[in-house]
């Protein structure tokens, strides 16, 4: 330790100083960038249009925060609290489905030898980058055929099916599931079924744990497909009502606007701050769809 | 006794696998086949489920939409907003990632700044979109009062009127919300690399940025095929912020392809054959342009494998 240290010192060269100096300021550069929008937007919720109109960038707080939510609200579209709830169950149900159908799914794959086992495999990989857009024509088709559009469970059901999920647990579940676990389950008598809810699905909890973060929130943003199953205005989603903000009745109401972003952002902020170790390791994984 | 087993179990896999399959057949790979079959009819109309396949051309919504010059528009400016976005996206990402996992220049707060950077990405794009349009509103808005302030411009600018700027300022969104996502991606496949290469190329002298050449830079080239391919698909598919933004305007110039196929079919006549050949038109782009950058990806690996054989052909001969 001390013969090393003093080489340490001298190795501190004035390049390397020049080095630091560029990279801290881009990324300090970069920082403000990623929170500056946000700022703004939590500040000028808070302000009257008026004062917005004056100077629409200000770091001072102001009082109309509550007047802003009765301008807001007052114009019978925009329900943050109904967004928020039906969001909330489409997230939650679809975020269920996801994580439980596919960690089966892939239990399916690892766990047992079967003939089509391989194929299946390919075909998950071949699919998995399908967008949902490509395909949303005949997709509402078909649920206006079978009357389902309006329907929260055109949205839910389909989450059961998640190629790109299925791929991530696999690739979890190969090296930490040992197989000797499994035969001594069916020595104890434990049926196939029971054996996956009781003893794998504990095994892949911290797996779960992390796809079910993303699959909510990707099921929160979702925009293209909900906006045109849903348009009974009693199930509209939280991005369908940021759609709203975009409209001619909020044109001149600016902190209205900006309060009402926060209302839909603030959720994912909470999830966001709460999770974030979480959030960045899983990315980090390199599983997660964008 | 082994095989026993095994052959008894693998009921299994099928019985697991049925929700998925299932699922997947009715609300995947039917909407893909109607999506199909529908660009071949006459259908059209909201609440309209009677249709007839074309007489005589049965390409003929194709050959309307491939001639349809607000298609092509659409087309470009898909391509055009995503390679100016993913250009410095990439680059910006690579740059991050050398500098975060240099062991020579140990940056302080590196978790932080990922914190940061990722943050845009798993904030709602459509509230995005809308919080940037009011962000470049005219005549006042914040940047607007900014730049005034900063005396940089004299008058408000017109953002949203403007072709140029208003793709470019989608492009800059997409770049901000993609760009953390990218880096932290790089970041983890560079530290899957094995310390020995780097510490071997140090021994032998080789300068940071040759290191990152030749042994970081091949090295996550697995990674970074998959992040073009995933941004690529994603890029030809942008429909929240566009649509959000500035809806097409102006003139056009921020209409992306998912835009002008969900205005086909949901607005106006409700043209659902013509949007579904465009659909499948970009089924068919996003498939050739997948297997084009894969194959790129792949030839340069050959062909740099077949150099190092050559390579080493040539210094046994010299060496005998």
């Amino acid at each position: 330790m001390t013969t090393t240290a003093p080489t340490l010192v001298k190795k501190r060269t004035p390049g390397q100083v020049i080095f630091k100096l560029v990279a801290y300021t881009l990324c300090i550069i970069l920082a403000v960038l990623s929170i500056f929008p946000f700022v703004i937007m939590l500040v000028n919720a808070t302000r009257t249009t008026h004062q917005i109109q004056q100077h629409a960038v200000s770091l001072i707080p102001g009082t109309a925060l509550l007047n802003n939510y009765k301008i807001l609200t007052s114009k019978d579209m925009f329900n943050p609290w109904l967004g928020l709830l039906n969001s909330a169950i489409i997230s939650t149900f679809s975020t269920v489905c996801t994580i439980y159908f596919s960690t089966l799914t892939a239990f399916a794959l690892v766990a047992y030898d079967w003939r089509l086992r391989r194929p299946f495999f390919t075909f998950i990989l071949a699919v998995m980058m399908i967008p949902a857009q490509i395909t949303a024509i005949g997709f509402y088709q078909f649920m206006y055929k079978i009357g389902m559009t309006n329907n929260f469970l055109s949205l839910i059901l389909p989450a059961i099916a998640a190629p790109a999920t299925v791929f991530f647990m696999r690739q979890y579940m190969v090296p930490s599931l040992p197989m000797e676990l499994l035969q001594s389950a069916r020595v104890d008598g434990s049926g196939e079924f029971r054996t996956f809810n009781q003893i794998v699905i504990p095994l892949m909890k911290p797996a779960m744990a992390t796809q079910a973060i993303f699959s909510f929130v990707s099921s929160w943003n979702n925009l293209f497909v909900p906006s045109i199953l849903l348009t009974n205005k009693s199930k509209y989603t939280m991005p369908i009502m940021v759609s709203l903000l975009n409209g001619d009745i909020y044109k001149v109401e600016y902190g209205a606007v900006y309060l009402g972003l926060v209302l839909t952002v603030l959720p994912l902020f909470i999830i966001y701050f709460a999770l974030s170790k979480y959030i960045i390791a899983g990315v980090a994984l390199g599983g997660v769809k964008g | 006794m082994k095989k026993k087993s095994s052959f008894s179990y693998a009921k299994y896999g099928y019985l697991f696998s049925i929700p998925f399959v299932v699922v997947y057949l009715i609300f995947s790979l039917y909407p893909i086949i109607n999506t199909a079959i529908l660009s071949f009819t006459d259908a059209k109309g909201l609440g309209n489920m009677t249709w007839h396949f074309l007489e005589g051309d049965i390409f003929k919504n194709y050959r309307t939409i491939l001639g349809n010059a607000t298609f092509r528009t659409s087309l470009k400016n898909t391509v055009f907003i995503w390679i100016i976005n993913f250009i410095p996206q990439l680059s910006l990402a690579l740059l991050l990632t050398a500098w975060f996992t240099s062991k020579r220049n140990e940056l302080r707060g590196k978790g932080f700044f990922k914190v940061v950077f990722y943050m845009p990405n798993i904030i709602t794009a459509a509230s995005i979109a809308v919080l940037y349009k009011a962000l470049f509103a005219y005549p006042v808005g914040p940047i607007n009062d900014l730049l005034q302030s900063l005396g940089l411009i004299k008058e408000a600018f017109y953002f949203s009127n403007k072709a140029l700027p208003s793709q470019l300022i989608i492009a800059f969104i997409q770049f901000w919300m993609w760009y953390g996502y990218t880096m932290i991606i790089l970041t983890s496949a560079v530290l899957g690399i094995s310390p020995e290469l780097f510490e071997a190329a140090e021994l032998d002298g080789a300068s940071g940025t040759q290191i990152f050449f030749k042994i970081t830079l091949p090295n996550i080239k697995t990674i970074l095929l998959y992040t073009v391919i995933t941004s690529m698909i994603g890029g030809l598919n942008m429909y929240d912020i566009p649509k959000l933004y500035n809806n097409g305007l102006p003139n056009n110039a921020t209409l992306t392809t998912s835009v002008f196929i969900q205005n086909q079919a949901f607005q106006g006549s409700y043209l659902w054959a013509r949007a579904s050949a465009a659909s499948m038109i970009m089924f068919v782009l996003i498939a050739i342009c997948s297997l084009g950058v894969f194959a790129i990806f792949r030839d340069k690996d050959e062909a740099a494998a077949a150099k190092a054989k050559r390579r080493l052909k040539k210094a046994q001969k010299e060496a005998s």
